[in-house]
């Protein structure tokens, strides 16, 4: 018995739990099925799918995985996570929204937070109206996989004309001992006219267990709504994980989203944003510091689908040791989104000879009266910047750091969140001292 | 202070500097003037450790020690400074930040502790009055979307605040118009002691009716080949550079 599960694959493996586990999960069966269907038909992607040519997530699934955890985690270890004083804290554990570990007294009127699964019973006209509505199951397996498996995680309402002034930080940890594949699912929506700050962490308790994260968020943004988002990937070396990210926005809103990519062995972003409604303003920053063996994708999309909306995308990176990072960046303009403005770059810094950088702007045009524009850059530190700060009589060490520090800042400066600006201009500083 | 003896220098194999000797003793000003390609910016380049440049024979004796043998960063925290002639700008870097951290790691260098920031902000405040340089500009990132004028002063006022004992002013001149030369010309004479040297490299006589030299040396072809006081500004300035190629050739 034992030699059979040890042979087969983790795809015949993920079945199986599913068909063991599915009368338990939360919300829709037939959605469930239908899911598992589709992702048996997809299989975990190699890199031989164009898609997956740079990230090799079936190398990182070939491990002995768990599926189920323990609680591990105490009040403590994770104190020094929540690092925003004030904020409403969200935490999840292994894929599961943790209520004691949270911070979640005194949510102002119009915000609710809470597990997912209780989402699907107690908030269920919100829950049926938009859960598993954006992320295609056809899509990409992974999408698939988590429509069919996930457990839980957070629920996020704004109601309509609520605005959230303090910030809202889910903590997404693993604590386990033992090899993890986690799929955890976050619902966010934030409606007409409301505002907030969310900012997503993801987290790993120190442990000598390989974990894999396959984490799915879906945010809705209704009628002139208006959203900042940040993520902060800072797993610690063994941590895998690959991020979904389907947003919706209607018109007028107006949305921002950050991702800084700062540790982990392997992470995976795909982000997709459907501007789906006129006069739609979209933000996408990204950072990602990569060193060592890591591997870093940022896959997105921008699809403008209606008229007169603006998006810009920046994505900084600085690549060290034998690290490979990858940028894939699409933009759709649609037949329909006349008068759309849409600006991507994408700029890089290899210090290493053995890194790698990957870098595809895509732009599909499909409508006449557009401004758009794409670039990408990859370099080495400016010789003549580093001379004329030597000159100066800063040692190549502090002139380098300067020099990524600056590089790094304008992606940095775009936080508004001052504290979570602070803190991550402390973890860059840190990772720039290991270079 | 600094003695350049039989300095030959090449860039990509080419020779630039075909044996420079020079001597400069503390409360000097010397004036380095020549016609383009003369190799007065390689000279400054050299001193100043540029990597691409290949010193391929002679020595440099700076307060006793090997010049050549120092690293750039070291020769800064020796105390010699270079004006760029074409001043790098830095998006991202603030000027004050780049400033303390050059300041506390010469500190660092000659085993004193870092600056206090008061003791920093008061010797800012200062030196940007001596230059003229406008709080704004200081608070900047480096000569970021600086005008022409304002990048020489930024020179002059990172020069102020580093106090360099031997300065290289690299055609700190061209591109200045007549209100902002004498303003940066303030800047070096009130700058200038008896403890320290200055090397003014320039094409034209102009900046020295502000800074008076104490000799005037000419450079052609790699080589000093005049040297004289200061009428020798003015005589080149007169009969221009051809009289020089043509006494040389």
């Amino acid at each position: 018995m034992e030699t059979a599960i040890r042979t087969s694959t983790i795809k015949e493996k993920l079945i199986s739990e599913f068909e063991e586990s599915k009368k338990i999960l939360f919300g829709n069966t037939r959605l469930r099925d239908q899911a598992i269907e589709s992702f048996c038909k997809q299989g975990i992607p190699t890199r031989k799918n164009e898609e997956y040519k740079y990230t090799p997530v079936d190398l990182m699934l070939k491990e002995e995985f768990y599926f189920t955890a323990n609680k591990n985690c105490s009040n403590e270890q994770i104190e020094h996570l929540k690092f925003l004083k004030g904020a409403y804290v969200a935490i999840i554990e292994n894929g599961i929204f943790m209520e004691g570990l949270s911070n979640l007294n005194n949510l102002p009127n119009g915000l609710t937070i809470c597990s997912l699964a209780d989402a699907a019973k107690n908030n269920s006209t919100i829950f049926e109206k938009y859960y598993a509505q954006y992320a295609d199951i056809n899509a990409d397996p992974f999408i698939a996989l988590n429509t069919a498996m996930a457990k839980d995680g957070v629920f996020i309402y704004v109601a309509k004309n609520a605005i959230i002034e303090k910030p809202i930080h889910i903590i997404d940890i693993s604590t386990t001992f033992e090899n993890i594949m986690i799929q955890q699912r976050n619902l966010i929506v934030v409606d007409e006219n409301a505002q907030a700050k969310i900012i997503e962490s993801f987290e790993t308790l120190d442990s000598n267990a390989i974990t894999f994260s396959n984490a799915l968020t879906e945010i809705v943004i209704n009628e002139n709504a208006i959203v900042d988002y940040y993520k902060i990937q800072d797993e610690k070396e063994l941590g895998n994980l690959v991020n979904t990210t389907q947003i919706i926005q209607k018109k007028q809103s107006i949305f921002s989203i950050h991702t800084f990519t700062l540790s982990g062995s392997l992470v995976r972003n795909n982000l997709t944003l459907v501007l789906d409604g006129e006069h739609i303003g979209s933000h996408l920053n990204g950072l990602y510091l990569t060193a060592g063996n890591q591997v870093v994708d940022n896959h997105t999309v921008v699809d403008h689908r209606k008229p007169n909306c603006n998006s810009n995308e920046l994505y900084k990176g600085i690549i060290d040791g034998k690290s490979t990072a990858t940028f894939n960046g699409k933009v759709f303009v649609r037949k329909d989104a006349q008068k759309t403005n849409a600006f991507q770059s994408n700029k890089n810094i290899l210090l290493s000879e053995d890194g790698t950088i990957n870098t595809k702007p895509q732009l599909e045009i499909y409508a006449d009266d557009v401004k758009c524009s794409h670039g990408t850059s990859t370099g080495k530190l400016d010789e003549e910047k580093i001379f004329y700060l030597l000159s100066r009589g800063l040692g190549t060490d502090s002139a380098k750091k300067l020099l990524m520090n600056a590089f790094a800042s304008e992606v940095v400066d775009t936080i508004t969140i001052e504290p979570l600006r602070e803190y991550i201009e402390g973890k860059i500083l840190k990772k720039f001292e290991l270079h | 202070m600094i003695t350049i003896k039989n300095l030959h220098a090449s860039i990509d194999g080419k020779q630039i500097l075909k044996g420079i000797n020079l001597e400069i003793k503390a409360g000097e000003v010397h004036a380095i003037m020549g016609p383009n390609g003369s190799g007065k910016s390689t000279l400054a380049a050299v001193l100043a450790g540029r990597p691409e440049y290949e010193v391929t024979e002679g020595e440099v004796n700076y307060n006793g020690k090997n010049l050549l043998e120092l690293s750039p960063e070291n020769r800064a925290r020796e105390g010699v400074f270079l004006a760029f002639q074409y001043p790098i700008e830095i998006p991202g870097v603030s000027n004050i930040n780049f400033l303390k951290t050059a300041i506390n790691e010469i500190r660092v260098y000659k085993g004193l502790e870092p600056m206090e920031a008061k003791d920093f902000l008061m010797m800012l405040k200062e030196k940007q009055k001596l230059v003229e340089l406008d709080g704004k500009l200081a608070n900047r990132s480096v000569n970021e979307g600086f005008s022409g004028g304002e990048k020489k002063r930024n020179e002059i006022f990172q020069m102020a605040m580093l106090e360099p004992k031997l300065a290289i002013l690299d055609e700190t001149d061209s591109g200045l118009d007549i209100d902002a030369l004498r303003i940066v010309a303030n800047g070096v004479n009130k700058l200038k002691s008896k403890d320290n040297a200055t090397i003014i490299i320039t094409h034209y006589q102009r900046l020295l009716d502000y800074i008076i030299p104490d000799f005037v040396h000419v450079l052609y072809n790699g080589k000093i080949v005049k040297s004289g006081t200061k009428e020798l500004a003015l005589e080149l300035e007169e009969k221009g550079y051809d009289f020089i190629k043509e006494e040389v050739e």
